[in-house]
């Protein structure tokens, strides 16, 4: 007997691998108004945090928690009042803003004025380090609580005042008439007590005011949201619920979608594009978003920005094929850029194609301006880009391969891919770029003051290539103190034609939103943001 | 044996600081975390600064090095960027890539010693041949193009299994990526126990078996395959740390959220603790595993004894 | 404990004459192929004929028809390396997109890759880098691990406690981590970046072949003889033990070429491998293998091509180590 017990307790091991393995197979699909799909997902980087999140994982689940003071449409991108009743001023530099009544928190507790002044003064607060707490500089008394340097004298800021239990005011520090409009950014949302008293607990499991709630979250694979039925905004969600599931390689997520382990997939990597429309048929979409690619010039280096090098940038540009690079490499998915904004903002949102021939591959131009212009640094140019996410390494070297061809050299131009994008965004951002580097820009909101002021303003927020030109600057200070919105576009417009003559950043393409879907799903669509419009999702 | 072992443990302590030390500085030379956090956006300078400041990254890389261990030493092994304890990610890694491990160890030790055996009676025979040429073509075969290929037939095409394995990682989903990982090994382990194998089917003690008549399976089993296997259990008692670091690839595709998926996001996020928690745990493996072969071997060969 | 056997602690144990082979690699535990190596070693020590060993090697090698097939085809890949141009006339860098993963054609016989390369051109032309990558890699890593780890096995002691120590830390650090941090500091787009990393991770495995063999062949009687004879240490080590020890070494260099070729194209899909002008076909295959679907062709030279050089070099140090290997005549 002795002798058996390894062999039999060897068995029963065996026997109750095989049955745990038969028991936890996936549950049977439902459809219906309560079906639950599942999508794609990738690990945020930071916790989620309205404040701390700036990328676009995270921000997919605070758009299902989440309803702020606006939303901005999903078709069209206009900022829609949401919990905000009404945002008023006089003077463009003090704004009141009243909420909808009836608003509430799915833990019950109800959206009050102090939920918005709150979540605000936390996420502006330096001892909070989250990282959108710039989005808070505009209002009075930021720089006393996020000083530049050593410690802050405030708590709060007093540019915010409660008024009463719906209605609170916001004073900037200079008039800013487009800023309500700037109100749908996800660092805007207002946050429960309960982020306060359990910070914690919160973070295991937000809790928000949106059409979803989140049943449970297991940290770096996944999140499962449920309709939340206490919700009464105008948009209840028309599923179930959304089980995210989060995925390494986009690659193995398209797989996965077609051997129908899974029903959306919101970025299709370009290597699968080839056959997509075999493999799914109508089941896929791929639509302009808030999303450009541009090469950046290190200004900041005198053979780059020596006076006639505009000449060498703006041939640079004219030897790239675009038109064959998007179609043979991204599949149509990226579309070629003529100026520095996005088609998504629309004819009214300031979108022209302003950056006419630059844009245009023309290899005889571009030999004969680069020459003019005295020819590339030291006969060569090194694109650098991060290479562990997307398809950067195919562009680069179709990239590369154009511009050699348009010049007739057969390695002037070399790539320098990057392995990890900590270490490539070190770089940039201590300036220590030798020559074009990649520079992939989403609006946070859909203004065309997004794409220009923060990118090529002298100091601008994200000016990696310090690019600096007084005319520009005056045309950018000059539309944002203009009352109307509409009037402040042709300013803008005439500033990216002061980027059209210098070039200081090649625009690439514009990079549209992909997704393809099982067979459950209808109603599929994406936003400005490129991320799903999870609420509309019908599952049959 | 007793001694043998405490010996043997105490060995480990430098090399478990010294790799340490060294895998903290490879770390700290990939440069500062903090720019990343902030995406495509420039990162506020005061916010920045706060978050160095908290991570200790304002400080000398020894002044780092020594919070950090002293930290370890409290049970504290710092925390992932999206606010995770490292240590909560090892506890929801290390199970799933053990798994993965024991898969992948299970495949190469069965196939490949079965496929040795198989060659190494028949050497020079066309099976022997065969198999040879087909070995090493798996060894010159990177695992990446493996992984892709087989996630295609089997998964995509086929359709017999699933092509990612779900985040309960059941024993079922693991074989395809367990196969691809063992492959190289497999082809290590068939060309091991054939050479052994023809090297003792050689030997007087065989002879011996066959001439007094036993028949040819027991000859095979009991004395023959007894004898050829210290090599093969050398093999894959160091391979077992190697499986298990060297999952990265194999993880990434089949979309398993293992040790070696967590390695790759510390690394691409330059984040020390994660990485530098990892892999000592990694290194702690490798050396009990190396433990734990010298040991098998007291088993497999009576003349050797541990005292 | 008379059978105690733990040369890391105890080297003066471990050269006991019933020092056991497999043992003696034991402690460090470590790379399989090995402790066979340690295991011939050993049966090398038996001076049963007045040839030598090599002469014996030699004379068995030219009439083994795997050997010189294996020979014939590495002296092809050995040539095109050196003069790519003598069988692919194209330029591997002229790429035109509009023939992206176009199949095959007259004038191109494997067909077109994403950027519209020619993948015959950029195949002939890849061997050179990944030949150099693979036999650099291997003679570093055998040179090196070889000398550390004989001294090691020889001199035992601190040394070799030192050196064991050292190569456990090197073997618990993941190639990926490795490769992200030593190699992404470089931008020169030569081979030598990469060879330098695979020898600085790879010499440990053969530092443990080369020392378990040493270790076995030093208790060999005719090297227990030479001693006696008041020969010197150095000239015992040079003269009699390495000789026979270094056929392991070899035999596992030749398996370990085949690898570091394929760990180049592992470098490359991480991101870190060898750059552009740089043609090799670790670029191709993990520029390929995403692309499985869409473009097979683009896989299927390059990788051939790799596993046939491997097959080659295989081959040539099976060859050469059954010819080593008196036992298996």
């Amino acid at each position: 007997m002795r002798k058996a017990a390894p062999a039999a307790w060897a068995a029963c091991a065996v026997a109750a691998v095989l049955a745990l393995a038969s028991c936890t197979g996936p549950p049977a699909a439902a459809g219906g108004p309560d079906g639950i799909l599942t999508s794609s997902w990738g690990d945020p980087q930071n916790p989620i945090e309205p404040a701390n999140t700036n990328e676009v994982q995270g921000g997919k689940v605070l758009d299902m928690v989440f309803r702020g003071l606006k939303r901005y449409d999903p078709r069209t991108g206009e900022a829609q009042d949401m919990v905000a009743q009404s945002i008023t001023t006089a003077d463009a530099r003090t704004f009141t803003v009243t909420l909808k009544p009836g608003w509430a928190f799915s833990d019950g507790e109800p959206v009050t004025a102090r939920s918005f002044t709150d979540a605000w003064n936390y996420g502006a607060h330096v001892d909070n380090t989250q990282n959108n707490a710039p989005f808070f500089a505009d209002i009075e008394g930021y720089d006393q609580v996020h000083p530049e340097s050593g410690k802050p004298t405030a708590k709060t800021m007093r540019g915010l005042r409660v008024t009463g239990e719906r209605t609170f005011t916001a004073t900037l520090t200079a008039p800013y008439p487009a800023w309500p409009d700037t109100l749908g950014y996800q660092a805007f949302l207002p946050l429960p007590r309960a982020f306060f008293t359990d910070h914690d607990g919160w973070l295991d499991k937000p809790v928000g005011n949106g059409p979803y709630r989140i049943e449970s979250y297991a940290k770096g694979s996944g999140m499962k949201l449920r309709r939340w039925d206490g919700y009464r905004g105008p948009d209840q969600a028309r599923n179930g619920g959304v089980d995210l599931v989060v995925y390494t390689d986009s690659n193995t997520a398209y797989t996965d979608l077609m051997a129908g382990n899974l029903d959306l997939v919101d970025d299709i990597p370009a290597t699968q594009l080839k056959f997509v429309k075999s493999d799914l048929g109508d089941r896929y979409t791929n639509q302009p978003a808030l999303i450009i690619q541009t090469l950046v010039f290190p200004m900041y280096r005198k053979e780059w920005a020596r006076p006639g090098m505009e000449k060498v940038r703006r041939g640079l540009s004219m030897a790239i094929d675009r038109e064959q690079i998007t179609r043979r490499i991204y599949q149509r998915t990226r579309t070629p850029a003529d100026d520095w904004t996005s088609p998504a903002l629309g004819d009214g949102g300031g979108y022209r194609a302003l950056c006419g021939d630059a844009c245009r591959y023309d290899p005889a131009a571009a030999r004969r301006l680069i020459a003019e212009g005295g020819g590339l640094p030291g006969g060569r140019l090194t694109l650098t880009s991060n290479v562990d996410t997307g398809s950067h390494r195919a562009w680069m070297d179709a990239v590369c391969n154009s511009v050699n061809n348009a010049l007739g050299k057969r390695t002037a131009c070399t790539v320098d891919p990057i392995g990890t994008f900590a270490d490539f965004r070190n770089r940039i951002t201590s300036y220590r770029m030798s020559g074009p580097f990649r520079s992939g820009w989403q609006a946070d909101y859909p203004l065309i003051q997004n794409f220009l002021e923060p990118l090529y303003r002298s100091g601008g927020s994200s000016n990696h290539g310090k690019f600096s030109d007084q005319a520009f600057d005056t045309l950018v200070d000059t539309a944002n103190a203009r009352p109307d919105p509409a009037d402040a576009v042709g300013d803008f417009q005439a500033a990216e034609r002061v980027l059209a003559a210098q070039m200081p950043a090649i625009p690439l393409w514009y990079q549209n939103g992909s997704a393809g879907w099982s067979k459950r799903l209808t109603g599929v669509a994406l936003n400005q943001f490129s991320v799903p419009v999870y609420d509309r999702i019908t599952v049959v | 044996m007793g001694r043998y072992v405490i010996r043997r443990a105490l060995q480990m302590v430098p090399v478990f600081l010294g790799s340490t030390l060294l895998i903290f500085v490879m770390v700290y030379a990939l440069g500062d975390p903090v720019a990343a956090l902030f995406g495509d956006k420039a990162p506020d300078p005061a916010t920045a600064a706060r978050i160095r400041h908290d991570l200790y990254l304002d400080q000398p890389l020894w002044r780092q090095y020594l919070h950090y261990m002293g930290q370890i030493l409290h049970g504290d092994f710092g925390s992932a960027f999206n606010g995770q304890p490292v240590t909560e990610l090892m506890a929801a890694a290390f199970p799933v890539t053990l798994k993965l491990t024991l898969v992948a160890v299970v495949l190469e030790a069965v196939f490949g010693i079965a496929l040795g055996v198989a060659s190494g009676l028949r050497r020079g025979r066309p099976l022997d041949t065969g198999l040879l040429a087909l070995t090493l073509i798996v060894i010159s075969v990177p695992t990446f193009v493996s992984g892709y290929l087989l996630q295609l037939v089997f998964g995509v095409k086929l359709g017999w299994t699933r092509p990612s394995v779900s985040p309960a990682a059941r024993l079922d989903e693991l074989l395809l990526p367990g196969l691809v990982l063992a492959l190289v090994s497999l082809a290590y382990v068939t060309r091991l126990s054939r050479t052994s194998v023809a090297e003792n089917a050689r030997a007087d003690y065989v002879r011996t078996a066959v001439a007094k008549g036993l028949p040819r399976h027991r000859v095979v089993s009991r004395h023959l395959l007894r004898n050829s296997l210290i090599p093969v259990v050398t093999f894959i008692g160091a391979d077992i740390g190697a499986l298990m670091g060297g999952a990265i690839v194999t993880e990434r595709i089949f979309n398993i959220h293992g040790v070696g998926y967590q390695l790759y996001q510390g690394i691409l996020r330059n984040n020390a603790p994660t990485v530098v928690g990892f892999v000592t745990v990694l290194v702690i493996v490798f050396l009990l595993a190396n433990l734990l072969v010298d040991l098998l071997y007291a088993v497999l060969d009576p003349r050797i004894r541990h005292a | 404990m008379p059978d105690t056997r733990d040369p890391a602690a105890d080297p003066d144990d471990a050269r006991s004459p019933y020092g056991n082979p497999h043992e003696a690699v034991a402690p460090t535990g470590g790379g399989g192929a090995l402790d066979l190596a340690a295991g011939e070693a050993g049966t090398l020590g038996a001076p049963e004929r007045p040839r030598s060993l090599w002469s014996d090697a030699r004379h068995q090698l030219a009439r083994d028809p795997v050997f010189l097939l294996s020979a014939l085809l590495i002296a092809f890949l050995l040539f095109i390396a050196a003069w790519p141009g003598a069988l692919a006339s194209g330029d591997p860098l002229s790429c035109d997109l509009a023939l992206s993963q176009e199949g095959s054609r007259p004038g191109a016989p494997f067909g077109y890759d994403t950027q519209g390369c020619d993948v015959f051109t950029r195949t002939v032309y890849g061997a050179r880098a990944s030949i150099t990558v693979g036999v650099c890699a291997t003679l570093g890593t055998a040179l090196l691990g070889g000398v550390l780890g004989a001294l090691a096995g020889f001199f035992g002691g601190w040394w070799d406690a030192l050196l064991s120590r050292l190569a456990d830390v090197f073997f618990g650090i993941p190639v990926i981590l490795g490769g992200l941090v030593l190699l992404s500091v470089v931008t020169s787009s030569t081979v030598w970046p990469v060879v330098g990393f695979i020898v600085l991770l790879g010499w440990p495995q053969v530092a443990r072949i080369a020392r378990g063999a040493v270790l076995a062949t030093a208790q060999a009687d005719y090297v227990q003889a030479a001693r006696a004879l008041g020969a010197g240490r150095g000239r015992t080590l040079l003269r009699h033990v390495a000789p026979n020890a270094v056929a392991p070494v070899i035999v596992v260099a030749t398996i370990a070429l085949g690898t570091y070729i394929a760990l180049e194209a592992t470098l490359s899909f991480l991101g870190v491998g060898l750059r552009p002008p740089t043609v090799s076909w670790g670029i191709d295959i993990s520029n390929a293998a995403p692309q499985i679907r869409n473009a097979p062709h683009m896989l299927l030279w390059p990788a051939g091509a790799l596993s046939l050089t491997v097959l080659a070099f295989i081959l040539l140090g099976d060859a050469v180590r059954d010819a080593l290997d008196p036992k298996l005549r």
